[in-house]
């Protein structure tokens, strides 16, 4: 065992632990600064209409009343969004207002409590159209569609079609076919702090933008854009945020708004919403209709699967290009297939728009694939274990659409969870009410491709270290409690072999920071931590020349040895203090300076939408929940779960089950209780009164088994756990209430009345069956 | 709709006296967010569903959103800034840190002031008494298991720190 100090697979806080427990840790309604103002929105009452006009004049009549912001004014018609592909919000309505809770204009006054009564005086003149609320509508041609850039002359924003092996030749030869079609309702992030920003207009010109956000850089390149000035002259800062999920992951109108507002008033305006607003910005999980059929042979063989989504995007297009792949192309794994086929469309709908959540694009894929997976098991009698053991797809391999497969433990993550929840002794043996399930899943440990077709690595880190021996990490990696800063601090300290308490991350402020991608698609670990990984190992041979310089020993033997020393291959004697290493390496020379960057290799094929789900890099899992079912109330009440994830290595024990909990806790939320829900395309339960989050009476306890497979490339062996875990618990607790009911539950959330349905169903046709065969 | 003028309120908040000039509808929350400066009281939703804005209201867990800053005149107000010992962290903050209890942190302040009281009213709590008393308490980030951890640990070693209100009773 190596002696040296290192934090690898050890239990720590957070660095920013305590700044958070002390309550005093700055969050975005936190900021204030001198003459701050205060911002409202005013928001569209109908899904669909043109603003034909905006009056102030009662509005300004509110003391403290300092100026609004309309349609047509410079800077609110600019498009921008996070995907090249799909720039189409505006900032206000271009004329058009898409849907109830858009904003369509602001005011600022002094304090906040007048700019509600401001907003609510602001008259819009509305022409009001017909809306497209159902997909199937937005299907038809259209002499209005919602945006310049549609397919044929409809409201469908994306189309993929992908097609390989052979898929018809699979399903001719097959024993066994299980289809489905599936419901998916649109979910919301539910993070707890609301979004807002503070855009301040600084003394010499330039703006500063304070945003409780998830992808500063994205937000900076979109500012640039709408308010036409050059990214240096834009600020953006990134305080701590109160969880994001991907619902802080796109540069949003509101953030557009402020900035033009600051410019327009010369002061800070502050702009921050409502919880009902968080919904209505949305963003969130796509509503979906999947449709799937599985091929597979009489020995269980898996063969292919034939998919069909249609995808909810609403208003905007937001990452939806990327959503409406992933819902493809993430089927990819963990088994190994002979064919695949997709079929997928976005559409637009008069609705708060959908984007990127958690598990992004793979979640309600993975429902319908991992259901038809037990059905296909029980139908060839194979236990549900031992079909995916049979099919999973092996380390160092090529899936059909040319994901590169590298770590993989996958069947480590089964023989965990399979042995932790006595699978074989409860399976189809629990009294009737009670049952187990089984879901698996994979996820990219990061996208492979950057949104922006650029040479600009996707993570840069700077290490700056002087005479008092801290070291300061530079980076825009973006902590949105996940513990990114974390991550950054122990590959540095690990890299340099020094404690992390001389760690301190800055990773707040586009002026300090160097760029990177942000935190989305489980991308920071992976590729934050390699650039902060590389920035260490620059600083540690400038420490080895220093050593060298002051031993006469060869910079190359030194290593790190116990505490905070370098010891020397070539004479056992020698050992240096990290303190005396930098002061030689300073003398003359001044603070050291290092940098470290990542950029994903080449990966993929060259056919179009090759690049969609790659990454340098898979997590895997292996859940089993166990539920009750109440059969007179139709409550589903999941008892335990036991979540095996192949994260790679874990860094620090603590974080990794943090994101595990964290993922099955909101898995259960879509598959039990969560749901956006309109009325004539107005959001009725815009609160989380009335959107139901798991308390923690509905969340069980979970045995988290984390399973580790070293990966190659990942930083000192690790990949993602944030995202992978969420999908796997969902179709786990359906195939449960199978076990433990016998109904197939083909619509999420699995509320009582959805589950007393599919009851009433059976006993219909169970009884239709009795019938038949007394007959 | 009219609307009468601020009137002088003297709260007691953490130790301290305070005269704040407030509207009747002004609530706890807004006060000591905007106008004490005391913003480790978050405002999550602002209508009691999530309560990252509790406090204790004497030694009582309470929804600063809900509650009107002149309900609470002569009562001792307790938000997570009134630690015993400023500067020093209370074992159940160093348990929340240690543990993973707090990941973003924004939801951190209503668990560690309800943790409090629930310690000081049952100082060794069930498990399930623990989800049940938390249940106003949401949290996105951790599925609440380290914090359910978190407050077991410090149970179990009596480390609980008795309590702000105690402590703002010992200085009175």
């Amino acid at each position: 065992m190596s002696p040296r100090i290192s934090t690898v697979g050890t239990r720590m806080p957070l660095v920013d632990a305590h700044e958070k427990v002390s309550g005093r840790g700055t969050f975005i309604e936190d900021f204030h600064f001198q003459g701050m103002t205060h911002a409202r929105c005013v928001r569209s009452l109908h899904p669909f209409a043109e603003v034909l006009s905006v009056d102030f004049s009662d509005a300004e009549k509110i003391p403290g009343f300092i100026c609004g912001l309309a349609p047509g004014e410079p800077g609110t018609a600019r498009k921008f969004g996070v995907l090249p592909i799909s720039q189409d919000e505006t900032a206000l309505p271009a004329p058009y207002a898409l849907y109830s809770g858009a904003i369509v204009a602001a005011v600022v006054c002094e304090d906040e409590i007048s700019a509600r009564k401001a907003a609510a005086l602001v008259k819009v003149d509305y022409q009001v159209l017909k809306p497209v609320l159902r997909p199937k509508d937005a299907m038809r041609p259209t002499e209005t569609p919602l945006h310049e850039v549609t397919v044929g002359g409809t409201n469908i924003h994306k189309v993929v079609e992908q097609e390989f092996g052979e898929v018809d030749v699979a399903f001719d030869g097959a024993s066994v076919t299980q289809s489905g079609e599936f419901v998916f309702h649109g979910i919301n992030h539910g993070f707890t702090e609301p979004i807002g920003c503070v855009a301040v207009p600084e003394p010499n010109g330039r703006l500063s933008l304070y945003s409780a956000t998830q992808v500063p850089h994205y937000l900076h390149m979109a500012l640039a854009k709408v308010l036409e000035e050059p990214m240096h002259r834009i600020r953006v800062y990134k305080p701590l945020v109160g969880g994001g999920f991907g619902g802080k992951s796109d540069p949003f109108p509101h953030e557009m708004v402020a900035s033009l507002l600051a410019r327009k008033c010369g002061r800070p305006v502050r702009l921050m919403f409502d919880r009902d607003e968080v919904f209505l910005n949305n963003h969130g999980r796509h509503p979906t209709e999947y449709k799937l059929s599985v091929a597979t042979a009489q020995d269980g063989t898996l063969l292919a699967i034939d998919a069909d989504a249609e995808i909810d995007g609403g208003a905007w297009g937001s990452f939806g290009v990327v959503t409406t792949y992933y819902n493809g192309v993430l089927t990819q794994g963990p088994y190994r297939m002979q064919a695949f086929r997709y079929a997928g469309r976005r559409l637009y709908t008069n609705k708060p728009a959908s984007g990127a959540m958690r598990g992004h694009g793979a979640v309600n894929a993975r429902f319908a694939l991992e259901t038809l997976i037990d059905e296909t098991a029980e139908a060839l009698q194979i236990d549900p274990f031992d079909f995916r053991e049979q099919n999973a797809l092996p380390s160092n391999t090529t899936t059909l659409n040319q994901f590169r497969i590298t770590s993989n433990g996958f069947t480590e993550c089964l023989t965990q969870s399979r042995k932790a929840s006595d699978w074989d002794a409860k399976h189809g043996k629990l009294p009737t009410g009670k049952g187990v399930g089984l879901g698996c899943g994979f996820f990219i440990s990061g996208s492979g491709l950057p949104i922006h077709r650029t040479r600009t690595p996707m993570s840069t880190v700077h290490l700056k270290i002087d005479m008092d021996g801290g070291v300061t990490i530079h980076s825009m990696a973006a902590d949105i409690g996940q513990g990114s800063d974390t991550v950054l601090a122990q590959c540095v300290a690990e890299a340099i072999g020094i404690e992390m308490s001389r760690c301190r991350v800055l990773a707040r402020d586009s002026d300090t920071a160097p760029i990177d991608l942000g935190s989305y698609s489980s991308r920071v670990t992976f590729m934050a931590g390699n650039a902060a990984l590389r920035a260490g190992e620059a600083i540690f041979r400038k420490l080895q020349r220093a050593c060298s310089r002051i031993s006469g020993l060869p910079a190359a033997g030194f290593r790190k040895g116990a505490g905070e020393t370098y010891i020397h291959d070539d004479d056992a004697t020698v050992r240096i203090d990290f303190m005396e290493a930098l002061d030689e390496a300073l003398a003359f020379n001044g603070a050291l300076i290092s940098k470290g960057v990542y950029h994903a290799p080449k990966l993929g094929g060259t056919f179009k939408g090759a690049g969609a789900g790659l990454s340098p890099s898979y997590s895997y899992q292996a859940f089993v929940a166990q539920v009750d079912v109440d059969t007179e109330t139709g409550m589903v009440r999941v008892e335990k779960v036991w979540a095996a994830h192949d994260c790679g290595k874990a860094l620090n024990l603590t974080a990794v089950e943090g994101q595990l909990e964290g993922s099955v806790h909101m898995g259960i939320g879509q598959a039990l209780t969560e749901e956006m829900k309109y009325s004539g395309g107005q959001l009725i339960n815009g609160s989380l009164l009335d959107y139901k989050i798991p308390s923690p009476l509905e969340t069980p306890e979970m045995d988290i088994l984390v399973v580790e497979s070293n990966d190659p490339e990942g930083p000192l062996g690790a990949k993602e756990c944030g995202e992978g875990a969420l999908a796997p618990i969902i179709p786990a607790i359906a195939n449960a209430i199978y076990d433990a009911v016998g109904i197939r539950m083909r619509e999420v959330p699995m509320t009582p009345e959805r589950v007393l349905a599919a009851l009433d169903r059976k006993a219909k046709t169970d009884a239709a069956t009795a019938s038949n065969e007394a007959n | 709709m009219s609307e009468s003028p601020p009137t002088t309120l003297r709260l007691s908040v953490n130790g301290h006296t305070h005269t704040v000039l407030a509207r009747h509808a002004d609530s706890l929350l807004d006060v000591l967010r905007e106008q004490l400066g005391l913003t480790a009281t978050k405002r999550g939703c602002d209508l009691g569903t999530c309560g990252c804005c509790l406090v204790q209201i004497d030694g009582e867990p309470n929804l600063s959103c809900l509650t009107l800053a002149a309900e609470v005149e002569g009562q001792q107000v307790i938000s997570l800034e009134g630690l015993p010992d400023s500067g020093r962290f209370t074992p159940l903050q160093d348990t929340f840190a240690e543990m993973g209890a707090s990941q973003c942190g924004f939801c951190t302040p209503g668990f560690l002031l309800t943790a409090d009281a629930i310690l000081r009213d049952n100082p060794t709590p069930t498990r399930d008494e623990l989800r049940s008393e938390l249940s106003g308490n949401l949290c996105r980030c951790t599925g609440f298991a380290k914090i359910l951890d978190a407050i077991e640990r410090c149970a179990s070693e009596h480390r609980a720190f008795r309590g702000y209100a105690d402590a703002m009773r010992g200085q009175a």
